[in-house]
C-alpha cells in the first residue's frame, strides 16, 4: 500500500489495539477513562473521514488490502464505502455516548469488560469495512464473541440462560451462513494464487443460478435476520436486552443488529439479485406481520427493558421490509433510518438505566410521578419517546415516511399493514411515558436522582442528532445515495 | 426595500423562539417575562401575517412559494421545505394568530395561581401549538402540512395532560394522541398514495400545474383520486373530531380552559377542514367521497349536538358543540360550499373561543366547578362575562344578524340546493344547537345561585386580560358575518367568497353548482331563523328558573346523557379484543410456541448446552486469554503471509 494509513485500517485497529491495552489496566477509573478516551479517537477519525468520502477522489483514503490467506484467495480487505461511511460513524459516535452514559457504573473485573467493548467495536468495525467474505465472516463472530462474555458474566440474574439462548440462535444461524459463503466461494472465478476467491467483488460475480440463489439465500437471510432480528427469529432478544448490562444492550441493539441490515444489503442483495423476486414477498410478509405483532406484545409488556426491545424488533421489522420493496426510497429510508435508530435506542436505554439506577425497578406498575422529581429526564424522554414513534421533524420520521412510502410503493396492503404500526406504537410509548414519567410519585420514584453531567451532555446530543436529522436529513440522503444507486443497479433497476 | 414574502418564516419562527426561551428559562423567568414573551412573539406574528394579508388582498396577487430548503429529496421524490402563501393560508393565519394572541393574553391572567415553572412550561406549549398550527397551513405541501399536523396534536397532548399529576387527565391526553393517530394514519396512507400516483405531494404541482397531475385529470371516475380523498378525509375525522373519531375532543376537555378555547375550539380542530379546503380539486373530482364527507359531517353535527341536550358540565357541552359545529363544516365541504365551510372555520373560532373563555371565566369565579346545575344567578356577579357570553350564544345559535347566522345559513342554503333532505336534517342540528345553547345560558346565568355559601361569597368579575379579550371576540362574533353577506340581501356583499374565489375557482367551474332562486333562499333564511328564535326563546324560558333535582335521567335522555355509549362500544368491539390478541401473542405464540420450539432445540443438543454452561462458569480470565491470543495469531499469521 501507500505510504500513509487509511481510514478503515485506523478505525479497525484502534479498538483492537486499545482493546487489548485494555486488559492490562486493572484500575477501575483509569481503564473506563482508558476506554473513553479510545473511543473518541476513533470518533475523531471517523469525523475526519467523512471529509473524504468521494470514493473517485479519494480512493486511497478509504481501501486497503493485505495479503493474509494467500493460498485460499482471502485476502484482508478493507474499503469504506458511502454506507460503510455511515455505519463506521454509528459505531464511532455510538460508544463515547455508552462509555460516558455509564460512566458512574462499575463493573467487576473492570478490565475485562472495558477490553471486551473495545474488542467488539472493532469487530463491528471490522464487519463494516471488510471487502472480503471471510474477512466479513472473521469480523461479524468476533464482535459477537466479546458480548457473549459481556452478558453471561456481567448480566443480570438470569444472564446464563438468556445469553445461552442468544448464543444457540446466533452461532447456529452463523455457521449456516459459512455454508453459504463456502458454497459461494466454490462458485467463484480463479484468483491471481487460487482456484476460487474470497473477494467482494468475485461474490457478486458469482453468477449463481437461479435455485442456488435462493437455496443459499436462505442460509444468508437467516444469519441476519437473526441479527436484526425479524419475526420469528427474535425471542433471543428480548431476554438478551434485560439480563445484558446496559453498555451492552445498547451495543446490541443500537449497533448490532445494524449488522444484520447492514449484511442484507452489502451481502445479499448484490449475490442474489434474482432471488429477490421470488422471495420477496415471504420476506416482507414476515416483516410487516412481526412489526405488528412485536407491537402488539409491546403493549401489554410491564416491563420497561422487555418493552424497548419488542419496539425495536417492531421497527426493525419496517427496516427489512423496506429493503425487499426494492426501490430508490425505501432502501434511502433504510440508510437513514440505521443511523437514525441507532442513536435513538441508545438514547432510550440510557434513560432506561438511569430509572434502573437510581429507583431499582423498571416494572411499569411500580414506576410513575419520575416528573415531579426529575423534570429534565422527563423532557429528554419525551423526546426520544416522540424519535420513537416517528413524530416530524424527529430523525425517525424521516427514515419511515421514506421506508413507508417504498413498501407502499411496491405494494399497497403491505403498505397500509405496515403503516398500522404508527398507531400502535404511540399507544405503547404513550402508554411507557405515562407510566412512568406521570402520574402521582410512589415510595420507588420518591428519589432525590440526579442526571449526571455525563448523562446531561450524551442525551443532549442525541437530542440535536434526533432534531438536526429530523429538519435537515439532506446529508444523509447524498451520503448514501451513491450505495442505492448501486444497489439497485444490481436489481437492473 | 425587501419583498414582505421574505419574511413569511418569521411567521412560525417567532412562536418558536418563544417556545425555546419560555421552555429552557422556566426555572429562572418570571411570570411577567414569560407572559409578555409568550404573548408577545404571537402578537408580532399576527401583526407581520396582517401585513401579508394586506398584500394577499390586492387584486393583482399571485400565490407565493417560498422553498427553503431540501426535507427529503431522494430519487424521483422531491419534497422541499417549502411555504405557500395565497387567499387561502392567509386568511388561516390571521385567525390563528389573531385569537390564538387573545388567548395568550387571557392565558396570563387565568394561569396565574401555577407554579412558576409549570406558568412556563404551559406557555412554551402554546407557543409550541401556534408554531405547528402556523407550519400546517403554511406548508407548500402535505408533508410540510403533516409536519404541523402531527405537530398539533403533540402540543394538544402535551396540554391535555398538562396536570399530569392526575392520570385521568393523562389518559384523556393518551386517547387524543391515538386517536389522531388513527386520522394520521389515513393522512399518511393518503401521502403514500399522492406519491405512487403523481410523484408529487406539492399543491401547485398536483393542483395547478397542467401535466399528469390531479389538475389534469378530468376524469371523474378516477380510481386513484376516490382513495386518496377517502383517506385523507381518515385524516380529517381525526384532527376534525368527526364520527367515529370524535370521542378524544370530549375527554379533551382535562385540559386548561384556554387550551380548549385555542386548540379545541379554534383551531387545531379546523385543521381537517383546512386540509380539504387546500385539496379542493381533488374533493371535486371524488364526487362520492364528497357525498361520504357531507353524510359523515351532518351524522356528527346532528349526533354531538343531541349528547350536548344533556351534558350539565360547561365544557363538555360546548366541546360537543364544537364536534357538531365541525360537522356542518364539513358538511359544507361536501355539498361544495367550500366558502361557505371557510367562513364558518372563521366565524366559528370567534363565538367559540369566546364561549369557551367565557365557561373559563365563570369556571374560574367557580372556584373551579364547572358543574352548570351548581351555578346559576350569575349575570349579576360577572356582567361582562355574562354579556360576551350572551353574544357567543346568538352568534352560535344562527340568530341575525350576527356572525353565525351568516356563515351557518350560506352552509344550509348549500345544502338544501344539494338535497332538501340534509338542509331539513341540518336545521335540526341548528335548532338543537339553539336549544342547548340556551340551556346552558340560562341554567349558568339566570335564576338563582345553588352553589354552595362560600362559592357564592367568592363571585367575582374576572380581571381585564380576562374580559378584555372577551370583549373583543364578542365584537368579532357580532360583526364577523359582514364580510360575507349573501346576494339576497347585499349585491356583492360577500367579500369573503371574493377574497377566496381564486383558491375555489377550479372546482366552482367543475361544480356547476345549482343557483337557489331568490325566493327559495328568503324563505330558507326566513323559516330558519323564526324556528331557531322559537326554540332559543322555549329553553331559555324552560331553564330560566332551573331548581336543582336530583332525578336521573331515564330511557332516551339516560342515553344522550351516556354519550349513547359509544365509548363502551369502542371498549368492547376494538380496545379489548386488541388487547386480549396482544396477550395471546405475548402468552401463547411468544413464550409456549417460539420460544417452546427454540428451547426444544436447546433441549435436543442437551450435552452441548451443559458444556457450554460449564464453560461459562467462573473461568472467565481464561477465556478472555484465549480470545486474546486468537487474535494474536490471526496477527502473525497475517504478518507471516505479508
Amino acid at each position: 500500500m501507500g505510504n500513509f494509513i487509511t481510514f478503515p485500517e485506523l478505525l479497525l485497529w484502534i479498538p483492537v489495539i486499545t482493546g487489548i491495552i485494555a486488559f492490562m489496566i486493572r484500575d477501575q477509573k483509569s481503564v473506563k477513562a482508558f476506554a473513553l478516551i479510545s473511543s473518541l479517537l476513533t470518533l475523531t477519525v471517523s469525523i475526519i473521514s467523512l471529509f473524504y468520502i468521494d470514493n473517485v477522489k479519494y480512493l486511497l483514503y478509504n481501501n486497503v488490502s493485505y495479503i493474509w490467506l494467500e493460498f485460499i484467495g482471502s485476502n484482508f480487505a478493507l474499503g469504506l464505502d458511502a454506507m460503510g461511511h455511515l455505519l463506521t460513524f454509528l459505531t464511532a459516535v455510538s460508544f463515547p455516548l455508552i462509555f460516558a452514559a455509564t460512566y458512574k457504573n462499575n463493573y467487576k473485573q473492570p478490565n475485562a469488560f472495558y477490553g471486551l467493548m473495545l474488542l467488539s467495536q472493532a469487530g463491528m468495525m471490522g464487519v463494516f469495512v471488510a471487502m472480503d467474505a471471510l474477512v466479513f465472516y472473521f469480523f461479524w463472530e468476533l464482535a459477537l464473541i466479546p458480548v457473549y462474555f459481556l452478558s453471561s458474566i456481567w448480566g443480570g440474574e438470569r444472564r446464563i440462560q438468556a445469553t445461552f439462548k442468544f448464543f444457540i440462535y446466533t452461532f447456529v444461524s452463523s455457521l449456516l451462513m459459512l455454508v453459504g459463503i463456502i458454497y459461494i466461494y466454490l462458485h467463484t472465478a480463479a484468483g491471481p494464487t487460487s482456484e476460487h476467491t474470497f473477494s467482494i467483488r468475485a461474490f457478486y460475480n458469482s453468477g449463481l443460478n437461479l435455485k442456488d440463489q435462493i437455496f443459499i439465500f436462505w442460509l444468508f437471510f437467516i444469519a441476519f435476520a437473526v441479527k436484526m432480528p425479524v419475526f420469528p427469529f427474535h425471542t433471543w432478544q428480548p431476554d438478551t436486552y434485560e439480563q445484558s448490562p446496559a453498555p451492552v444492550t445498547m451495543v446490541l441493539s443500537g449497533i448490532m443488529v445494524k449488522m444484520g441490515v447492514f449484511a442484507l444489503i452489502r451481502w445479499v442483495i448484490p449475490i442474489f439479485p434474482d432471488a429477490f423476486f421470488h422471495v420477496n414477498n415471504i420476506v416482507i410478509g414476515l416483516a410487516v406481520f412481526g412489526m405488528l405483532y412485536a407491537s402488539c406484545i409491546a403493549m401489554v409488556q410491564n416491563d420497561l427493558k422487555r418493552l424497548v426491545a419488542y419496539s425495536s424488533i417492531a421497527h426493525i421489522g419496517l427496516m427489512c421490509a423496506a429493503i425487499f420493496s426494492m426501490n430508490h426510497i425505501a432502501l434511502q429510508g433504510v440508510m437513514i433510518q440505521m443511523f437514525n435508530h441507532g442513536i435513538n435506542i441508545i438514547g432510550l436505554w440510557i434513560v432506561v438505566d438511569i430509572i434502573e439506577t437510581h429507583t431499582g425497578v423498571r416494572k411499569l406498575s411500580e414506576l410513575g410521578g419520575l416528573a415531579l422529581h426529575t423534570p429534565l429526564l422527563a423532557i429528554f424522554f419525551v423526546i426520544i419517546a416522540l424519535a420513537n414513534i416517528a413524530l416530524p421533524l424527529t430523525n425517525a420520521f424521516i427514515g419511515e415516511f421514506s421506508m413507508f412510502t417504498g413498501l407502499f410503493e411496491y405494494n399497497k396492503w403491505f403498505g397500509a399493514f405496515a403503516c398500522l404500526s404508527i398507531i400502535l406504537s404511540a399507544v405503547y410509548t404513550l402508554n411507557m411515558v405515562q407510566k412512568v414519567f406521570y402520574g402521582a410519585d410512589n415510595i420507588n420514584t420518591k428519589v432525590v436522582s440526579l442526571v449526571t453531567l455525563n448523562q446531561k451532555i450524551v442525551l443532549s446530543v442525541i437530542v440535536i442528532f434526533i432534531f438536526v436529522l429530523g429538519v435537515y436529513p439532506k446529508p444523509v440522503f447524498d451520503l448514501t445515495n451513491e450505495t442505492v444507486n448501486l444497489m439497485l443497479g444490481r436489481f437492473g433497476k | 426595500m425587501r419583498n414582505i414574502f421574505d419574511f413569511i418564516y418569521l411567521i412560525p419562527l417567532l412562536p418558536l423562539v418563544g417556545f425555546l426561551i419560555n421552555g429552557l428559562g422556566r426555572k429562572s423567568l418570571s411570570k411577567s417575562v414569560v407572559g409578555i414573551i409568550g404573548s408577545g412573539v404571537i402578537l408580532i406574528s399576527f401583526i407581520l401575517s396582517f401585513i401579508i394579508f394586506l398584500q394577499v388582498k390586492q387584486d393583482n396577487f399571485i400565490p407565493q412559494i417560498i422553498s427553503y430548503f431540501d426535507f427529503i429529496n431522494t430519487g424521483k421524490l422531491k419534497i422541499p421545505f417549502a411555504f405557500q402563501i395565497d387567499q387561502l393560508s392567509s386568511l388561516f393565519l390571521l385567525i390563528i394568530t389573531g385569537v390564538g394572541f387573545l388567548i395568550h393574553v387571557y392565558s396570563t391572567s387565568y394561569m396565574h395561581e401555577e407554579e412558576n415553572k409549570d406558568y412556563a412550561r404551559y406557555f412554551a406549549y402554546l407557543n409550541l401549538f401556534v408554531f405547528s398550527m402556523l407550519i400546517l397551513v403554511l406548508g407548500a405541501n402535505y408533508v410540510i402540512m403533516f409536519i404541523g399536523w402531527e405537530g398539533v396534536g403533540l402540543c394538544s397532548y402535551l396540554l391535555i395532560g398538562y396536570w399530569f399529576k392526575n392520570n385521568n387527565y393523562n389518559d384523556a391526553a393518551k386517547k387524543a394522541f391515538i386517536m389522531n393517530r388513527i386520522g394520521d394514519f389515513g393522512f399518511l396512507l393518503g401521502i403514500f398514495w399522492l406519491i405512487n400516483a403523481f410523484g408529487s405531494v406539492s399543491y401547485h404541482e398536483l393542483f395547478n400545474s397542467t401535466d399528469g397531475t390531479i389538475a389534469a385529470i378530468k376524469v371523474l371516475n378516477n380510481g386513484n383520486l376516490v382513495w386518496i380523498s377517502l383517506l385523507l378525509f381518515i385524516g380529517a375525522m381525526g384532527k376534525s373530531a368527526q364520527i367515529p373519531l370524535y370521542t378524544w375532543l370530549p375527554d379533551a376537555m382535562a385540559g386548561p380552559t384556554p387550551v380548549s378555547a385555542l386548540i379545541h375550539a379554534a383551531t387545531m380542530v379546523t385543521a381537517g377542514i383546512y386540509m380539504i379546503a387546500r385539496s379542493n380539486l381533488l374533493y371535486t373530482l371524488a364526487p362520492s367521497t364528497m357525498t361520504l364527507v357531507a353524510i359523515i359531517g351532518l351524522a356528527t353535527a346532528i349526533f354531538a349536538a343531541s349528547i350536548a341536550l344533556k351534558q350539565n358540565d360547561i365544557k363538555k357541552v360546548l366541546a360537543y358543540s364544537t364536534v357538531s359545529q365541525l360537522g356542518y363544516m364539513f358538511l359544507g365541504l361536501g355539498v361544495g360550499a367550500y366558502t361557505g365551510a371557510v367562513f364558518h372555520v372563521m366565524t366559528h373560532a370567534f363565538f367559540k373561543a369566546l364561549l369557551f373563555l367565557g365557561a373559563g371565566s365563570v369556571i374560574h369565579a367557580m372556584g373551579g366547578e364547572q358543574d352548570i346545575r351548581k351555578m346559576g344567578g350569575l349575570s349579576k356577579h360577572m356582567r361582562i362575562t355574562y354579556l360576551t357570553f350572551f353574544i357567543g350564544c346568538i352568534a352560535i345559535a344562527g340568530i341575525p344578524p350576527l356572525s353565525g347566522f351568516f356563515s351557518k345559513d350560506e352552509i344550509l342554503a348549500a345544502a338544501y340546493a344539494h338535497n332538501p333532505v340534509f338542509y331539513i336534517v341540518g336545521l335540526g342540528g341548528a335548532l338543537m344547537t339553539a336549544f342547548y345553547m340556551f340551556r346552558l345560558l340560562a341554567m349558568t346565568f339566570m335564576g338563582a345561585f345553588r352553589g354552595t355559601h362560600d362559592q357564592e361569597h367568592h363571585l367575582h368579575e374576572s380581571p381585564s386580560a380576562i374580559t378584555i379579550p372577551l370583549i373583543i371576540l364578542a365584537f368579532l362574533s357580532i360583526v364577523g358575518g359582514l364580510i360575507g353577506i349573501p346576494e339576497i340581501f347585499v349585491h356583492d356583499g360577500h367579500k369573503l367568497e371574493q377574497f377566496l374565489n381564486p383558491v375555489f375557482a377550479q372546482s366552482n367551474v367543475l361544480l356547476a353548482k345549482g343557483e337557489l332562486s331568490h325566493q327559495t333562499e328568503y324563505i330558507l333564511t326566513i323559516v330558519s331563523t323564526l324556528l331557531i328564535l322559537g326554540v332559543s326563546f322555549w329553553a331559555w324560558k324552560k331553564y330560566k328558573n332551573y331548581k336543582e333535582e336530583n332525578l336521573p335521567e331515564t330511557g332516551f335522555g339516560k342515553v344522550l346523557q351516556d354519550k349513547w355509549y359509544v365509548d363502551e362500544l369502542y371498549d368492547t368491539i376494538i380496545v379489548k379484543p386488541l388487547k386480549s390478541l396482544s396477550l395471546f401473542f405475548n402468552n401463547v405464540i411468544e413464550k409456549m410456541g417460539i420460544d417452546g420450539l427454540v428451547n426444544g432445540v436447546g433441549k435436543s443438543v442437551n450435552y452441548g448446552s451443559r458444556q457450554a454452561r460449564l464453560l461459562q462458569n467462573g473461568q472467565v480470565g481464561f477465556y478472555i486469554l484465549m480470545m486474546v491470543i486468537g487474535i494474536l495469531v490471526l496477527f502473525i499469521i497475517q504478518l507471516i503471509a505479508k
